[in-house]
This record gives C-alpha cells, structure tokens and sequence, in this order.
C-alpha cells in the first residue's frame, strides 16, 4: 500500500497534474456556484476535453471540478440561498440566515473548513477501504456484477427522487433502451439502427451526458424564466465580512466534523445515496447530538448546522468513488458520468484496476487530498471575487453553455447528426425535467447498459438459460434481498403517503 | 383516473416501449444463436418489456404528487427561438465553418434572450470565438474544420 500512495503522490504531484487539480477546482466552483448546474454538469463539460490528456490526468481534473462544484455550491448556498446542487441545500438552513447577519465571510469560512475536514478525513478512509474492497471485490462473479448493477440502479432510483420511483424507473430504462443502440459488442449485429450508419457505433456517452444535463439544464432555466442572477443582485457581494473563525466556533466544528464526516462517508458508500441524503443526516444528527440551548439556534444561524452538512457532503463525495474504483459500479449519477469519461479511456475500472493500472487508482486517491488542500488554500481568499460571477446575466450565462455542450460533441464526431440528435434528446429531457423525471438514473443506467448485458450473457449462459444464477450464490441471494428490501420500501412509502 | 401531463407521457412512454420491443423481435441474428440462452435480442426484449411494465404501472396507479405546470408562466417563444438558433447552428456549423457560425450563433442567442448591449454582444462573441479557436486550434493543436478561414488564408 506504501508503495501504491508513493506512486499516486508521484503522479498527483506532477506539474501537469497539479495544475489539472488547480483548474478542476476553479473551474468546478465556479460552475457548482451556478444555481442549477451541478456537479454532473461541470465534469460533463469537461469531458472533451479530458479526452487531450492521459487518463490520470483526465480523470484528476475530473475528481478537482467534483469537489469545485461542491463547494461551489455551498457558496450559493450561503450567498443567496440558492443551492448550486442538491447536496448543498442543507447548507443554507443556516449558511444563509448567518450571511444575513452580516457574517458571510464567516459562513463561507465555516463551509470550507469543514469541506476540507470532511473530504480529507473521508480521502483517508478511501485509502485505508479501497484496497481491502478490492480484494473481497474479485471474488465477485458475473450474476453478482449483474445483481449489483440492478441494485445500483434501484437504489438511485429509489433515493435520487423521493415519490417519483416509478418516474426514476422509467428513466432508467430509457437510458438502458439508448445504451442499445448499436453493434451488439459480441456478434456485432446493428440493433436499432434504423439503416443509418451515424447509429451504428451507438450512441456517444458524451452526447447524452451533454443533452441531458449542461443543454437541458439551461433550457429548463430559459422555458421555466428564471434568473439566477437576479438573487444575487439583492446582496452586497463585495463586502461579505471578515472569514476568521473564534476559539468558540472553532471547537464548536471540531466536535462537529469527525461524527459528520464518518456518517457522510458511510452514506456515499452506499449506492444511490450519496451527498444529498449524507448533507441532511448529518444536518439532523447534529441537532440531536447537540445541547438544547444550541438547538434553538438551528435554522439561524448555527456554526454546527452549518459545520455538519458540508464536512458530510464533501465525505460523501470521497465515498461515492468507493464502490467505483473498486467495483466499477458507481454509486451516484455523477460517478456514473466519470465511469463513462474512464471507459472512453479504454479503462475499465473493477477490482483489477488496483492491480492493472496503480498509477491511475491511487493518483486518484491522492489527488483528491491535494484537491482539498488546493480547495481551501486557492478558493477561501478568492471567494470575494469568484462570487461576483452569480452576478452574470442569463442572457450570456446559456448561450455559453449551449455553445460548449455544441462544440464539444462537434470537436469529437464533426458530423451535424450528432448535433441533432443531441438538440433532440435535450429538448426531450427539458420535458421530462418539467414533469419531474429525474436524469441521473437514466445516466446511470446508459454507462451500465453495456456492463449489464455482458454480465446477464455470461449469466445466462453458463446456467444454460435458466434464471436460477439469482438464488445460486450466497452473496447474489445477499444483493437479491436488498434489492426486495428497497422496492418493498418504496411500496410501502407510498401506500402510508397515501393514508 | 385523472388524466395529467405525467399520465401523457407514460402512455408515450409505453408505447415507445412497445415499438422498441416490436423492433428488438425484428434483430435478425444468426442462425446458429437463434435457440442461444443469449443473444443480440434477448436484453432488448427485456427492456421492453421493463419499460412497458413500468410505464404501465404510472399509468394505471394514482398520482402520490401531481406536478402541476403553468404553461403561462413557461417562456416557450424563446425556448423555441433558442433551440432553432441551434439547428441552424448545427446546420451550418461544417458548411459555413466554426468561427463565423460560432460567432453568429452566439450573436443570435444573445440577442434572443433580451440581451441589448450591442458593446458586450460583440465582446462575447467574434473576439470570444477567435481567441477560443486560438487556443483549440494553434494552443492545443486541436483540428478546428473551417472552410471560410481556409478560403480567406487565416487557416492552414
């Protein structure tokens, strides 16, 4: 493992890569700071350009505009009570009544602190979990991987929209019905195609990514008529008060940010969970840890309510690479968006790439601790500055983004039906948007459409066509039952709502 | 049951998943691998069944939150603009080159979405576009194909 942290920190530490990690973070806080676009967002306008660069680099870059985002998003958070991505909004419950007080610099202060605190403490977690989930991870088998897949899927679905499983279901067929578009891997017969020969190699990964987040999230913004920077234009942004933390507050966070970091990185383990159920646990956590004077001040403006939401968001995010690197499964739709970016690579992240390709695991690893350290020592003093940019009109905010989701699947394909065909399924998924069908299982579900069709072949045929692989195995009987455990819940969410 | 948007598009939806799985019977796939445990149909028809199932199901149960949309209240006349300014984009964008539709694109969104400051229009645009070629084309060395440039002598 010593030599494995040396070879990351040797790759991490690379000029390039360094300046990679220097940019994502920049880059990803000033996207992340955009209400509305996210994470997913961010790193899929990244990805033609990712695809310059060495898949370490790549996917380095990668992790810094992850954590950018983030943290992006809790500034919008506090500044004007806007979250930039759903796991910082209960960063504002009492981010934004203290940045009314006239303590936003304090606030934003607060935030990073314990992002840092949490992605560090969460960083070093990965590094001590990965490898042992590695090991265990290769006895794995194909009608495991399978059951795996549909738990993954699953459990998106069921945690990414509250009420809305059966939406999030459809959406995740769908993204399965795309990712079979084209040459079948194995015998190579055209499936779906319709004669063209633009569909023959499938569907572009980054295409659908680009459509059905950067282009539909800014045609939502323009159909729906809001403007993000009108929020902003209430507050003084140039003027958002001292960023020094008191002894008080100080071991107020400290008693904070390891209990929230431990429950993020747990719930980011965990498929489909991710940082917005880890923010709001911890948030709800914290408020019954604490004692009842401190309770009262929940909601307005409390160092620890503010603490506990980011030190578990940003452990959460560190947790979600878990069960990618080591399984090649991800966990959340924006893991499922770095999958695909990794298998553009030619990389096929499981269990062997701890063995196949080190560098690129454990750089990942490391990174992603210089990516914090990067977080808190480039974004603090800046923030002043970099929240100006919640200032810049809609009218030159969307058609930038239109124009880089364009040319970016322009500069991969150079071919107009490509363009089209993106235009189409954004203006589709701007529908679905508006009606609440939510878009991360339907990533997830096209970067595993092709991992699951190979599993279920190799299922079926070594048990020679019968289902019976599912009930074979301890473990797949194990994934089975979760997977009945989750569906069960939802049915029985549904019908108390209904009471 | 009440009929909504949602329930609209579920039935789409259900009959997309129909039409995927008429066209998922019609794989031709080899003779040899027409009795397999698996071939190029079998995760296809699954999925469409899936989809009609799930589909189904959203059709037929009650709504545990309907979503209520204001057509009034949605900007549809520039959303429209925006997405045939787009069109035209990817129209134009091999024939015409990148620079000029880029640009001319980024002019016409702007424009489109109330921006009238014809000072930052510009700015944004063909400087903009020219220095994000610059860095593409002669930084990053990455193939920029623009046939105006080319005729003009700007582009190798």
């Amino acid at each position: 493992m010593i030599e494995g942290i040396l070879i990351g920190l040797k790759t991490a530490l690379s000029f390039q890569n360094l300046m990679m990690v220097m940019i994502g973070c920049f880059a990803g806080t000033i996207i992340g700071m955009l209400p509305g676009l996210g994470p997913m967002t961010a790193i899929a306008l990244m990805i033609p350009i990712t695809y310059g660069f060495d898949p370490a680099t790549g996917l380095i870059l990668m992790a810094g505009v992850y954590y950018g985002a983030v943290f992006g998003g809790s500034t919008s958070s506090i500044l004007i009570n806007a979250p930039g991505v759903p796991g910082t909004v209960a960063t504002a419950f009492d981010g934004y009544p203290m940045a009314q007080q006239g303590k936003a610099g304090k606030a934003l202060a607060i935030a990073a602190y314990s992002s840092f605190a949490g992605g560090t403490i969460s960083a070093i977690f990965l590094l001590i979990a990965a490898p042992s989930l590695s090991k265990v991870s290769l006895s794995f088998r194909s009608p495991d991987y399978f059951g795996l897949m549909i738990l993954g899927l699953t459990a998106v679905a069921a945690f990414s929209s509250k009420g809305n499983f059966l939406k999030a279901m459809m959406m995740c067929v769908l993204g399965l019905m795309l990712a079979s578009v084209g040459q079948d891997t194995l015998s190579d017969i055209p499936r779906f195609t319709f004669n063209t020969m633009n569909l023959s190699d499938g569907i572009s990964f980054v295409l659908v990514v680009m459509a059905t987040f950067a282009m539909s999230e800014a045609l939502t913004i323009i159909i729906k008529g809001n403007d993000p920077s009108k929020a902003a234009k209430q507050i003084s942004l140039t003027d958002l008060g001292s960023i020094k933390v008191n002894k008080e507050e100080t071991k107020q966070m400290a008693a904070t940010i390891p209990r929230s970091s431990i429950l993020g990185f747990i719930i980011g383990v965990l498929p489909g969970a991710g940082a917005t159920i880890a923010s709001f646990l911890a948030y709800g956590m914290e408020r019954n840890f604490v004692k009842n004077e401190e309770k009262e001040k929940f909601g307005k403006g409390s160092v620890q309510g503010l603490s506990a939401p980011e030190t578990a968001n940003n452990a959460a995010c560190s947790g979600s690479f878990v069960p990618l690197l080591t399984l090649g499964i991800p966990g959340s739709g924006t893991t499922a968006v770095m999958l695909g970016a990794l298998l553009g690579f030619g990389i096929q992240p499981g269990p062997r790439l701890y063995e196949t390709n080190p560098d690129i695991f454990w750089s990942v690893i490391m990174s992603m601790y210089i990516g914090m350290v990067v977080l808190l020592i480039l974004n603090l003093p800046l923030i002043p500055y970099i929240a100006r940019i919640l200032a810049v009109p809609r009218t030159f905010l969307i058609p930038m983004i239109l124009f880089f989701s364009v040319t970016g699947i322009y500069l991969m394909s150079f071919n107009n039906f490509d363009i089209f065909l993106m235009i189409g399924i954004a203006v589709v998924a701007t529908i679905l948007r508006l009606y609440d069908f939510p878009m991360p299982p339907l990533i997830l579900a096209f970067v595993l459409g092709g991992l699951m069709e190979e599993n279920l072949r190799r299922s079926l045929l070594i048990s020679d066509g019968s289902w019976s692989f599912l009930w074979n195995r301890p473990l797949t009987v194990c994934i089975m039952i979760a997977i009945l455990l989750i569906v069960c819940w939802q049915i029985y969410t549904s019908i108390k709502s209904k009471k | 049951m009440k009929i909504n948007s949602v329930k609209i598009i579920s039935l789409l939806f259900f009959i997309l998943s129909a039409f995927y799985l008429y066209t998922a019977h019609q794989i031709q796939v080899f003779a040899f691998d027409e009795n397999a445990p698996f071939n190029a149909k079998t995760f296809p028809i699954y999925l469409g069944y899936a989809g009609m199932f799930f589909s189904g199901l959203k059709i037929v149960l009650p709504d545990q939150k309907p979503i209520k949309v204001d057509p009034t209240n949605l900007e549809f006349k520039k959303t429209i603009l925006l997405v045939f300014t787009m069109i035209v984009y990817g129209a134009t964008i091999l024939k015409v080159g990148f620079f000029l539709s880029t640009s001319l694109f980024l002019v016409f969104s702007y424009y489109f979405l109330g921006e009238r400051r014809w000072k930052y229009i510009i700015i944004f645009s063909f400087p903009f576009v020219a220095i994000f070629m610059y860095l593409l084309h002669g930084v990053l060395a990455v193939y920029l194909r623009d046939p105006l440039l080319k005729y003009i002598g700007i582009m190798g």
